[in-house]
């Protein structure tokens, strides 16, 4: 049997190759065949878990949300030491320095990521600003969303931080921030769908260890954290809870 | 034991009120009117059992009440009200809350130093295997405008209930 795993595509870019080393890597480790594939956004992945495709996801708390509610999927383990945070960013020339300067009928540039906007929408709320008195701009990327602000046909930009702070020097010279959630307890997640149940286990077993042996701290040092600590299915439903209240 | 305000840790003029609480009993308490600002880009997150005492609060929860960690946990939510609020809302939490239904509104709370901090607060009952098992609430720094408002409608049903705590 053939398990398909898929990266949510809120991941930088420059960490595709790291994700295949894993991949490569979870093979082995638990001795079964697991294909990648990744999407380019985030309706290109609804799709596939529409169609039941996948059985191993690494993904952020709202799709979570669906999964184990809806789907039966089971989590496994969090990345440790970073959370999910969003920031709130306006050209650096611009007349606004808080977001309560912020008025209604301002243009947002966004992504399809609903985790990062939904806990934007809420950072907009002390301005008054709701899905009803703002104009949003779709875009396919956080570099496309910061173009935006400098290009000025945006008047703030919703980021995924760990994005924003990926951006360049040159790109962010360009950029102000305005707020940066400190959320802490909304973080990305490593989940399986019932059909992989017999691996969960030696799945859960392997993440937790990885980091133990120098070989396993590199790949996830090149995912960007430091180790994987175990997710119950309470703190997975306490986080589901949490974005209940935000929605 | 239930944690009690002492006039020693409150910070400026202070009035007195003494509340009498859902459960029959009473309690003393000081207010100041000096505002805590809302921090920054934080939730300040709670989660109670069943009878609404605290089983676990975040460091932004800590930070705003001004108790101790240890001080909060296994003590009514309670422990955060202000003489501002006016009953009928804290009802209206619990019938909500009594239908597993989600809460929403602006709350405004007591600090240990007699100040206070409004919040847009959101409560949830935490449902595992179709069971209520406790309840969590998420605030988030509310609208200047929103306060305003709700300041004249809170002073209006705290007149209909006869002016008392
Ligand atoms: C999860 C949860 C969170 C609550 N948060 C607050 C709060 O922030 N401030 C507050 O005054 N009451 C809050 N309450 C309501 C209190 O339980 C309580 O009803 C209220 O303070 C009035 O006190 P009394 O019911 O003892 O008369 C909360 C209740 C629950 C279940």
């Amino acid at each position: 049997m053939k398990y398909n795993f898929t990266v949510s595509p809120d991941f930088p870019p420059e960490r595709i190759a790291s994700w295949y080393i894993f991949n490569t890597w979870l093979q082995k480790k638990l001795d079964i065949a697991v294909h990648l594939e990744l999407h380019n956004n985030f309706k290109e992945l609804q799709a596939s878990i529409d169609n039941d495709a996948v059985d191993i996801i690494y993904t952020n708390p709202f799709e979570a949300a669906g999964l184990v509610r809806d789907k039966g999927f089971m989590p496994v383990a969090t990345p440790q030491g970073i959370s999910d945070e969003a920031v709130i960013v306006v050209a650096a020339d611009s007349d606004v320095d808080k977001v309560e300067d912020l008025k209604p009928g301002v243009k947002v540039a966004l992504t399809d990521d609903q985790d990062v906007n939904m806990i934007s929408m809420m950072m907009l709320e002390p301005a008054e600003l709701n899905k009803d008195n703002i104009e949003l701009s779709n875009q396919d990327n956080y570099v496309l969303v910061a173009k935006q602000l400098m290009n000025k046909k945006a008047d703030v930009g919703f980021f995924y931080k760990a994005a924003y702070d990926e951006l360049s020097g040159m790109i962010k010279s360009q950029l102000k921030p305005l707020v940066t959630s400190e959320i802490s307890v909304i973080k990305h997640m490593f989940l399986v769908s019932p059909r992989f149940k017999e691996h969960h286990a030696a799945l859960q077993e392997a993440l937790v260890t990885m980091s133990d042996d120098d070989k396993g701290k590199q790949i996830v040092t090149d995912l960007g954290f430091e180790a994987w600590d175990k997710q119950t299915q309470e703190e997975t439903e306490f986080m589901i809870d949490l974005m209940d209240t935000l929605k | 034991m239930m944690n009690v305000m002492k006039k020693e840790d409150v910070v400026g003029d202070y009035k007195e009120y003494t509340l009498s609480l859902y459960d029959g009993s009473e309690k003393t308490v000081y207010v100041t009117d000096i505002e805590k600002p809302f921090p920054e880009g934080k939730l300040i997150v709670s989660r109670t059992d069943t009878q609404g005492i605290i089983t676990h609060c975040n460091e932004a929860f800590v930070f705003m009440s001004g108790w101790k960690e240890e001080e909060l946990i296994g003590q009514p939510q309670n422990i955060l009200r202000h003489p501002d609020i006016p009953k009928a809302v804290f009802k209206d939490i619990w019938d909500t809350l009594g239908a597993n239904k989600k809460w929403s509104g602006y709350l405004k709370n007591l600090r240990k130093d007699g100040s206070y901090y409004w919040v847009n607060a959101t409560v949830i009952p935490n449902v595992r295997n179709g069971e209520v098992v406790g309840y969590a609430s998420v605030r988030r720094k509310p609208a200047a405008n929103q306060i305003k408002k709700i300041e004249v409608e809170y002073a209006k049903m705290r007149e209909q209930e006869g002016g008392a705590s």
